[in-house]
């Protein structure tokens, strides 16, 4: 949430006879895209009023807490700030595709080649042999020279030889993708049952690309955590509680707690609030002073409206989710805030209401980062209490405390260790004449014109000094399931994962230690959060040379030339040794992705292991994954949740987005789309991978038994004078692609595997072929293009040799055309039926009956073909009529068929063999110790952090903002329920909207935007 | 792959040895060259042919105008040993591309089987009609070319020359024979093929390609349906006629001197080809076929010492195997 307000001469407008009147006029800064940033005035009356961004409604806003709002529209359209950043949608293909589209150009210039051999083949051939021949076969009518035969002969071939331009390859390369995608939208392990929804792949053609996978850009907030805060742990008097413990009082682990602890003695308690360590309810009860006065801090000290809509029917309305658990633990501890007013506050402590009197809140900012409230107790006494970030508040301490000061210190370290938020606490007691003193000096500090904010700043840091420590808070974000167990997994699988957030720095940072992108095993973390140009490059340019430092240290012997050359950055930045972070802010990023920085950015950023950019906007976002997309030749990936998150989801390669409470903006846009962040991981280790195989299995196996069946033409055309005589029977050329080749291939495109699920889980290094672009590239392809050849040279040139001498074993002529034909036909469905056979490497009944299939439907369609009956009926075009059975029944030509097989695919399998013996990629090798493992059951998990090493690392984060005090203690932003108001005397029972009405009729003071005459707090 | 993979792969890789090592004594079944019956010779080795032997009649052919005058001529040969068994003989063609595109479409199948059809409308041009109009049947280039030299094969025994008794029916495929090739309806041949022609290379028509057997002649005439067969390659040879065994012959050809006797009619030397005259037997495999045993010889040897080298590889790498798998 975020408050917006109007400024106050525009707020007294709240009637529309007045808005009617009103002709101020704005001037502005033009259109932009920067979220956080306006600039304006308005010029009324003759008088000029600033205009900020906190006067602002952005649109896309929700209004919270706020009802309506009458305003002022000053950009619209595609002027506005949601408009501005949103960027352009492309059209998105995979690698493959371009790589596909790449090879079928080459091949059909590879065709015409084929062609014009054929075609010169033919004019010497005619003039040389032809000629001569002419007696017993003259030339066809209108072809008078041996160059003009070439040139038809040349446009035969190309018919003919059409068949190694593989066009069905787009059809079957859909289906297969088709069934990819539905894989996924069926995927049970996939389907949220909390909130009904299974993924969903939204596209269905850049599934193969999800194997490839370089960069993830994530979102933060509802993608890596739940935007739900809970309170954790505390530390009250130097003891820490919150730790789970077992029957025996050892730290327990996840999944075997017991029971959490019952606040059923109170009757206001949230019951959605769980808490597992008992012994602080304990004390509680117990009646610990210590205990009593932490949770009285919290009840007190926060800028959380309550509602109540019957009796003991709670509501907290709070502007941060971190106030609100504190507010709540509170609650459920028995210290129960019931509601407030301007000036009280009132707190149900173990049952019995009391009500404080407010008397200031020392409200948040960012560079105090604590909150304070001054409150009198009933009975009289003043006191200050304070909560803040633990390197301020601990520094304000009385110097008393030192002990407890140290071990609360400790606590806090072990907190902010497992990536927990954590808050001091402290109060202090005030001198009545102190106070009067300090509140007269706020007063004029507050109405004093100019440098209101550093007198009252200071006035603060007056008062907040030498306090009693009374113990810290730990607030856990509470992540998304398996979220840091996701993002190891990722790592190892050498993905290299971005946060790109527009939370603040402490709190991404923060996230990403609990998430474990951040670890303290890191040799550094370096944190860029220059404002200017110069500032950025030289903290970039600081932390490339930490790295290369270390990486010198490390192999010292030859680095000294590497060091020389400026052009060896690159390479030199790649052979880090150590582990490193980087962490940018967006007002630094603006300047890093201008155009002479972004290499430099990053170079920097690509050597470390994780990125966590924040404050940024939706078009940094954006162009930050366009970046590396530009130098990088990875495949991108963005994963989000939120309208902001759009623009990257867009400009990625893929897009995933989160369905979760955030609205459908980022589903829509996306290409999968999800409910957890967990699954991404199941998205790309298992789907991914398997469709990026199956893919470029695919393209192999295709190209090659196109090239196998095609090439023989070109062989035969040698021996039949170049003349364009086919090898096979018309019917078999239309067959081959559609029947006896194209269902076997696409079961294995469709199916295939080559480790299971489990597996490619536990070897996350499994993924790194297809980052690599190992299984289908240009080598790859010449090879598929080379066995094909290699196979339709022995499929020629075996029946060739045979047939040249042979007779059929009752003495007639064997080596007629049409049993040439049906040997060759048979033999090259057989060696592709065992190809293929080959290759699947996961036979389901599917791949069985298909390829089984396809045989039984090649001898079937053979012999119908070639059957008695279809000759009688259509002589001219049945011509092969009784081939196949008088054929088939001679040994020479099983042997012929048997030979061909074999040595088609001998070279293969010894091939294959020997590349596992001799370099065997890890799937083989994990195939292998499937096997092994099968007798010996050994444990493989990955590697999980265990033990956690002590750090000195703050863990304060807080999501709070200025404003609120100064909105509570005015008393303007008061929606108080009908009950707090009824008990409440002093004020008359109506509804809250009535009450600032009168308010603004009585008192002549309101709020109102530049835009509007309500005021609002809102979440962007 | 899985451990047993190899293990499978390589029993294919292995077991074509012993088929080929079987395949090696048919292998030495060799023909007999037409002209040079003193040599066993090898199948490639069948150069000198009766296309030198009978170069007068070649000459002869040359002049168009002696179409129908016979040319004859005579090659003598010895066998040495008998051969024993069916006795087949062939005419062989070099340099005749019977596989021409062109060549292979120009026939109407749909005439071939009798029927009364528009050959105009068949790739039989330019052997489709005479100028006249009259349709030639049968029509197109293959037909026209068809082989039509006549050979006879005398024993010369004691100084009498027996004639060896040859089998001109039986040498074609059934399904040629009763379902491909069928003689049109009539009360007979001649009224049948009424109102058409000869091919122009032919001397006689088509009804009198066999005239002492009325199952023989027409269409469905042996030597025509094997020249309608046509080859996969330029070089190849027909089936002509079986030896009857009867006689001296009922165990096949005995040893001693041999004389062909051609009445040459087809001529050669103009496309530059050969042709030549084989006898052979066959054995269960078919005719006798070098090219097969050697490949499997060779192809069986390579797989077998492929396996050998893959197996060492493969035990020599095991240990480093169970290093990976410790991985």
């Amino acid at each position: 949430m975020k408050v917006r307000q109007a400024i106050p001469v525009t707020a007294e407008l709240g009637d529309t006879s007045k808005l009617a009147r009103f002709d101020g006029e704005v001037v502005c800064e033009p259109p932009n895209n920067k979220l956080d940033k306006f600039g304006g005035t308005l010029y009324w009356k003759e008088n000029k009023y600033p205009l900020s961004n906190q006067n602002m409604l952005l649109r896309g806003c929700v209004l919270r807490n706020t009802e309506w709002c009458f305003g002022l529209v000053i950009f619209a359209g595609p002027d506005t700030k949601l408009m501005q950043n949103s960027g352009r949608t492309k059209f998105k293909r995979t690698s493959i595709d371009r790589l596909m589209n790449t090879l079928v150009l080459w091949i059909f210039g590879f065709l015409v080649c084929m062609g014009v051999i054929l075609a010169i083949g033919n004019a010497i051939w005619e003039h040389e042999v032809g000629v001569c021949f002419q007696i017993y076969l003259p030339w066809d009518e209108g072809v008078h020279s041996a160059f003009f035969s070439g040139f038809l002969s040349f446009w035969s071939y190309i018919i003919i030889l059409n068949t190694v331009v593989p066009i069905s390859l787009y059809v079957s390369v859909e289906v297969i993708r088709l069934g990819h995608s539905y894989f996924i939208n069926w995927d049970k392990k996939m389907y949220c049952a909390k909130r009904r929804t299974p993924a969903e792949a939204r596209t269905t053609t850049l599934n193969e690309e999800l194997g490839q996978v370089e960069y993830i850009f994530s979102d933060k907030t509802g993608t890596l955590t739940q935007n739900i805060m809970v309170f954790s742990k505390c530390s009250v008097n130097g003891h820490s509680y919150g730790d789970v413990q077992d029957v025996l009082g050892h730290k327990a682990e996840l999944g075997e707690r017991p029971e959490p602890v019952s606040f059923s003695f109170n009757p206001l308690a949230d019951p959605r609030f769980q808490f597992w360590d008992p012994s602080l309810l304990e004390a509680v009860k117990l009646g610990d002073p210590h205990v009593h006065e932490f949770f009285r801090l919290l009840s007190l000290c926060h800028t959380v409206m309550s509602e109540e809509k019957s009796e003991g029917e709670l509501l907290y309305k709070a502007q941060s989710p971190d106030e609100g658990a504190l507010v709540t633990a509170a609650r459920n501890f028995g210290f129960v805030f019931r509601f407030r007013t301007p000036k009280t506050i009132t707190v149900h402590e173990l049952g019995q209401a009391i009500t404080y009197q407010l008397l200031a809140i020392l409200d948040f900012n960012n560079i105090r980062k604590r909150m304070s409230v001054i409150v009198r107790c009933p009975e009289g006494k003043i006191r200050l209490y304070c909560k803040g970030a633990d390197t301020i508040l601990l520094e304000r301490l009385h110097p008393v405390s030192q002990d407890l000061t140290s071990i609360t210190a400790d606590h806090l370290n072990e907190y902010a260790a497992e990536g927990l938020r954590t808050l001091v606490l402290a109060y202090k007691d005030l001198e009545e004449s102190y106070y009067r003193d300090w509140s007269e000096r706020l007063r004029w500090a507050g109405s004093a014109s100019e440098a209101r904010e550093d007198r009252l700043a200071r006035l603060y840091d007056e008062v907040e000094h030498d306090m009693m420590l009374l113990g810290a808070t730990a607030i856990e974000d509470k992540l998304q399931q398996g979220v840091p167990e996701t993002i190891a997994i990722l790592t190892l699988a050498n993905i290299k994962i971005w946060v790109l957030t527009g939370d603040k720095q402490e709190t991404a940072v923060n996230i990403g230690y609990s998430c474990k992108m951040l670890t303290d095993d890191m040799t550094e973390v370096f944190v860029v959060t220059g404002h200017t140009v110069l500032e950025v490059r030289e903290e970039l340019r600081k932390a490339r040379e930490k790295m290369m430092d270390a990486s010198r240290s490390v192999g010292n012997g030859f680095s000294y030339e590497e060091k020389l050359s400026s052009s060896k950055l690159t390479s030199v930045l790649e052979a880090i040794a150590g582990e490193y972070a980087l962490v940018i802010n967006g007002h630094s990023l603006a300047h890093a992705l201008e155009a002479d920085m972004e290499v430099e950015f990053l170079e920097t950023a690509c050597a470390c292991k994780a990125v966590i950019c924040c404050r940024v906007t939706p078009l940094q976002k954006a162009q930050v994954v366009e970046l590396v997309k530009k130098y990088k030749k990875g495949v991108t990936l963005a994963i989000g949740d939120g309208a902001n998150d759009v623009n990257m989801i867009k400009t990625a390669h893929i897009g995933v987005g989160i369905s979760g409470q955030e609205g459908i903006q980022a589903v829509l846009a996306s290409d999968y789309s999800f409910s957890q962040f967990k699954f991404l991981q199941r998205l790309l280790l298992v789907h991914g991978r398997w469709s990026y195989l199956r893919m470029c299995k695919f393209l192999c196996y295709f190209f090659y038994k196109n090239f196998a069946f095609t090439m023989v033409h070109f062989w035969f055309g040698f021996f039949c004078g170049f003349s364009a005589q086919t090898v096979y029977d018309q019917y078999f050329i239309t067959l081959y692609n559609i029947v006896y080749t194209s269902l076997p291939v696409l079961a294995m495109g469709v199916f295939d595997q080559d480790v299971p699920e489990q597996r490619s889980m536990e070897y996350p290094k499994l993924y790194e072929p297809g980052q690599l672009n190992l299984l289908f590239n240009k080598r790859e392809f010449f090879i598929c293009i080379a066995q094909g050849i290699y196979t339709s040279v022995l499929m020629f040139f075996i029946p060739y040799g045979v047939f040249a001498d042979a007779t059929r074993d009752d003495g007639a002529q064997l080596a007629d055309y049409q049993s040439f034909a049906v040997t060759v036909a048979t033999s090259l469905v057989i060696v592709v039926s065992v190809q293929i056979g080959l290759d699947t490497g996961f036979w389901t009944a599917i791949n069985h009956f298909f390829i089984w299939g396809s045989l039984a439907a090649y001898f079937a369609i053979l012999f119908t073909m070639h059957s008695d009956g279809l000759f009688r009926m259509f002589p001219n075009q049945f011509r092969f009529v009784g081939n196949a059975q008088n054929t088939l029944a001679q040994p020479t030509v099983w042997l012929t068929i048997a030979l061909t097989t074999v040595v088609c695919i001998m070279p293969v399998v010894a091939f294959r063999f020997l590349k596992l013996d001799l370099k065997p990629e890890l799937s083989d090798t994990v195939r292998y110790t499937q096997l092994v493992r099968k007798k010996q059951k050994t444990q493989h998990r990955c590697v999980r952090r265990a033990g956690r090493v002590g750090s000195r690392r703050s863990g304060y984060a807080f999501s709070h903002q200025e404003g609120f005090g100064e909105l509570i203690m005015s008393g303007k932003n008061m929606r108080l329920s009908s009950l707090a108001l009824s008990s409440f005397a002093s004020r008359p029972s109506t509804s809250w909207i009535e009450t600032l009405w009168k308010k603004k009729g009585s008192e002549g003071s309101g709020a109102g935007s530049p835009s509007g005459t309500a005021d609002k707090t809102l979440k962007v | 792959m899985s451990d047993k993979g190899p293990i499978i792969f390589l029993q294919p890789l292995i077991a074509p040895q012993p088929i080929a090592i079987n395949l090696l004594p048919h292998g030495r079944i060799l023909p007999y060259c037409g002209s040079l019956p003193h040599t066993v010779c090898k199948q490639r080795q069948r150069n000198p042919d009766y296309s030198d032997k009978c170069s007068d009649c070649s000459k002869f052919r040359e002049n168009s105008s002696n179409w129908n005058k016979e040319c004859l001529c005579s090659v003598n040969f010895t066998l040495k040993e008998d051969i024993l068994g069916d006795v087949f003989m062939y005419y062989g063609l070099q340099n005749f591309y019977q596989n021409h595109r062109r060549y292979m479409i120009s026939r109407s199948d749909a005439q071939l089987l009798g029927r009364n059809v528009n050959i105009q409308r068949s790739y039989c041009a330019p052997f489709t009609t005479y100028k006249n109009g009259t349709p030639m049947a049968p029509c197109g280039a293959i037909a026209n070319s068809m082989f039509n030299d006549t050979i006879d094969l005398f024993y010369n025994r004691n100084s009498s020359v027996i004639q060896v008794p040859l089998l001109k029916t039986g040498n074609s495929w059934w399904t040629d024979k009763n379902v491909k090739f069928r003689n049109p309806e009539s009360y007979n041949l001649s009224s049948a093929f009424a109102g058409t022609a000869r091919p122009p290379y032919w001397q006689k028509p088509v009804y009198l390609l066999d005239e002492g057997d009325e199952r023989n002649t027409g269409y469905v005439n042996d030597d025509f349906i094997i020249w309608m067969r046509v080859s996969a390659f330029a070089t190849f040879r027909n089936l002509y006629r079986r030896v009857r065994r009867i006689r001296h012959f009922a165990d096949g050809l005995p040893a001693g001197n041999y004389t062909f006797r051609i009445s040459y009619n087809f001529p050669v030397s103009k496309f530059k080809g050969r042709k030549h005259v084989i006898l052979s037997t066959v054995v269960w495999s078919g005719g006798s076929n070098p090219f097969l045993g050697i490949a499997y010889v060779v192809s069986g040897t390579a797989a077998t010492l492929a396996g050998f080298v893959i197996t060492a590889i493969h035990l020599k790498l095991r240990k480093k195997k169970t290093y990976f798998q410790r991985q």
